[in-house]
């Protein structure tokens, strides 16, 4: 998939600072070795069954399928997952890394909290120090995970450069990690960043697709006909689709957030509204203004709120094998409420827009179509802020 | 020879940065010829970028309020050429890899070579990447200017002897800004590069003092300062040109003096 210095087609690379260039060597060198080590790997495996509760759950959502009158649905589990989202798959897989490779401290970005959880809870399990860049604007729309990350032990810094989310994190952790490379691990939680990170976080992640793979051939005997995933930097899409880009039946679809639509500035649907930039590390799409200054974007989902895309999803799109469609603030809350009240599991705000575009799909497919949705963390964490979305105000 | 040659020709040099439209490009132009009538050797112009990664909150500060106050490339570029008018100083952009790419390459260093731009520097432009941008900058007679970190060990040799105009020592891990005290071994790094090129260096992040600047030039070929001079330029705003004026003659002084 990707060739010479991490590229997807003309995407990726590694846009950093000099003073960065030996710690993500370093980092490919670790990885390409441990990559194939079967203690590696034994201990990955043993991590992700016994301590993250894999595999997780591929479940037959049968009111959903007669409610929509179409495709069958398939909802992969991610949620169930421990810390509640598809994020520990590649925390624990980079904090292993890590600790192979004698770093003792972890240093992470975080929008909605859920990767800064993730890397809270590896840290502690491993005994590594932590420390989370979290947006300020962030903190307050996630506060109760705030308090997950430091009850783990981790410290959180709240950052108020910018537009204080997602992207300025990540800044902020880059800086971070410039700053202190020898002890420190940047344990990046998304298929983002300059070359080998895309490509760790995706391998980590591909489990996903594995498991949807082996799982549908054991219950239906058969490939599904599209897997539908959220996309922000696109790490829960990128693990969902890994196993089936070969398989060219399968439709992969990506659901971007459009935040209050695509027409207007207050979007975050990169493919559909960015173009062509070099931007945290990678060549990618980015939303940016004429001039190339990275545009400050907006979504519901603290989770999605990124003005970038992974460089591997950018390629699917340029070489057409992805689609990547836009869901706006409201069509993601009705599907956040229309999980809860028919299937009685209440998603994601973010994998709230995958179910959303399912809804769209399902009823213009047939009865013996498959899709199968990534269902990628729980929404406990959201109901306060789709409460107030709603015009009701409640505490966390 | 090339400006930035001449430039460092029997002598060290110091090198100011200044943020371009913080808080206008009026100041921004009174500051540079400020600079060059008090001894500045060459002037790095710095294009705001939105999300700065390898700066201190001085120098993000001094994007925002740029940013904020409607500064364009295009806006810079216009500038630059109503600067070379008044001077031949050599001017160095430095901006982020995005800026340029996203402005299109050709457009980018033709409208460089036209208002007269000697040099180039992208701080998230490593070696590996550079082949994206060098030939271009070749094309239009422009230096695209390496950066060496103190993390660069083994790759110092390689990044030297592919360099141009001048090398930009890095002197101290992290971001921009003003450094009380400077720990790496940086007479270490410039013997690597003297092995490697004839091309001069300069170091730059963290020195903010004329003893510090005097003492960095003496271990190179010249200082750079950033962060000392956002500053004032923070502090003064539009009155800023002459205390920059008088600060870089304190510096220049003490590098022509060590």
């Amino acid at each position: 998939m990707s060739d010479k210095k991490g590229r997807f087609g003309i995407h990726g690379g590694q846009y950093i600072p000099e003073t960065l260039m030996n710690a993500v060597i370093e980092l490919e060198k670790a990885y390409d070795h441990y990559k194939d080590d079967p203690d590696f790997n034994r201990e990955l495996t043993e991590l992700f069954n016994e301590y993250a509760g894999r595999p997780s759950r591929l479940y037959y959502a049968k009111k959903m399928t007669e409610d929509l009158g179409g495709a069958k649905i398939y909802l992969k589990r991610e949620d169930l997952n421990h810390t509640g989202a598809h994020k520990i798959n590649n925390v624990l897989g980079q904090a292993l890394l890590a600790k192979k490779m004698g770093k003792t401290r972890l240093i992470a970005e975080t929008g909605a909290g859920q990767h800064g959880v993730a890397t809270a809870t590896a840290a502690a399990l491993m005994g590594m120090e932590c420390v989370v860049f979290m947006g300020e604007e962030d903190t307050k729309r996630q506060a109760l995970n705030v308090y997950r990350m430091r009850l783990l032990g981790s410290e959180v810094i709240p950052v108020t450069t910018g537009t204080a989310t997602l992207k300025d994190a990540v800044s902020e952790a880059m800086r971070e990690w410039t700053t202190r490379i020898d002890d420190t691990h940047y344990c990046l939680g998304s298929v983002m960043g300059p070359h080998p990170f895309p490509i760790i976080v995706r391998d980590f992640q591909a489990v996903i697709s594995r498991e949807i793979k082996a799982q549908l051939m054991e219950k239906e005997g058969r490939l599904p006909d599209a897997v539908i995933a959220c996309v922000g930097g696109g790490s829960n899409a990128i693990g969902s689709f890994y196993h089936f880009i070969e398989d060219e039946s399968v439709q992969l679809i990506g659901c971007e957030a459009a935040g209050r639509g695509i027409d207007g500035f207050e979007t975050a649907a990169t493919i559909n509204t960015g173009r062509v930039g070099i931007f945290h590390g990678m060549k990618s799409y980015f939303c940016q203004d004429e001039y190339g200054q990275i545009a400050p974007v907006y979504s519901i989902s603290a989770g999605l709120d990124y003005p970038g895309i992974g460089p591997e999803h950018a390629n699917l799109h340029d070489t057409g094998r992805a689609k990547y469609v836009p869901v706006t603030d409201e069509e993601a809350v009705c599907a956040f409420e229309y999980l809860a009240k028919t299937e009685g599991i209440i998603p994601a705000i973010e994998s709230a827009h995958a179910v959303a575009y399912a809804q769209k799909l399902a009823p213009t497919m047939s009865r013996d179509q498959i899709i199968v949705i990534t269902i990628s963390g729980r929404g406990d964490k959201d109901c306060a802020a789709i409460a107030r979305y709603r015009g009701e105000d409640i505490n966390e | 020879m090339s400006r930035i040659s001449e430039a460092f020709k029997n002598k060290k040099v110091f090198i100011p940065f200044i943020t371009c439209g913080d808080p206008d490009l009026d100041t921004t132009k009174a500051c540079v010829l400020e600079m060059v009538k008090n001894g500045a050797d060459i002037i790095e112009l710095g294009i705001p970028f939105s999300d700065p990664t390898a700066e201190g909150p001085v120098i993000q500060n001094a994007n925002l309020r740029a940013l904020s106050g409607g500064v364009t490339t295009d806006k810079i570029f216009d500038m630059v050429r109503d600067l070379r008018k008044e001077t031949e100083v050599p001017l160095v952009f430095m901006t982020y890899a995005n800026v340029v790419f996203s402005y299109g390459m050709d457009r980018f260093f033709g409208a460089c070579r036209d208002i007269g731009m000697d040099g180039l520097i992208l701080p998230d432009l490593p070696f590996e990447e550079k082949e994206e941008f060098a030939p271009k900058c070749r094309e239009y007679g422009m230096d695209l200017i390496s950066l060496i970190a103190p993390t660069s060990k083994e790759r110092i040799a390689t990044i030297a002897r592919d360099a141009q105009g001048f090398i930009y020592i890095v002197s101290s891990l992290g971001v921009t800004g003003v450094r009380s005290e400077i720990t790496t071994d940086l007479g270490a790094m410039v013997s690597l590069v003297r092995e490697n090129t004839e091309i001069p260096c300069a170091i730059g992040f963290g020195i903010s003092t004329p003893e510090q600047a005097a003492k960095m030039s003496g271990i190179s070929d010249g200082a750079i300062i950033g962060s000392a001079i956002i500053k004032i330029l923070a502090e003064h705003g539009k009155e800023a040109p002459e205390y920059v004026g008088e600060y870089v003659k304190t510096i220049t002084d003490a590098i022509r003096a060590a």
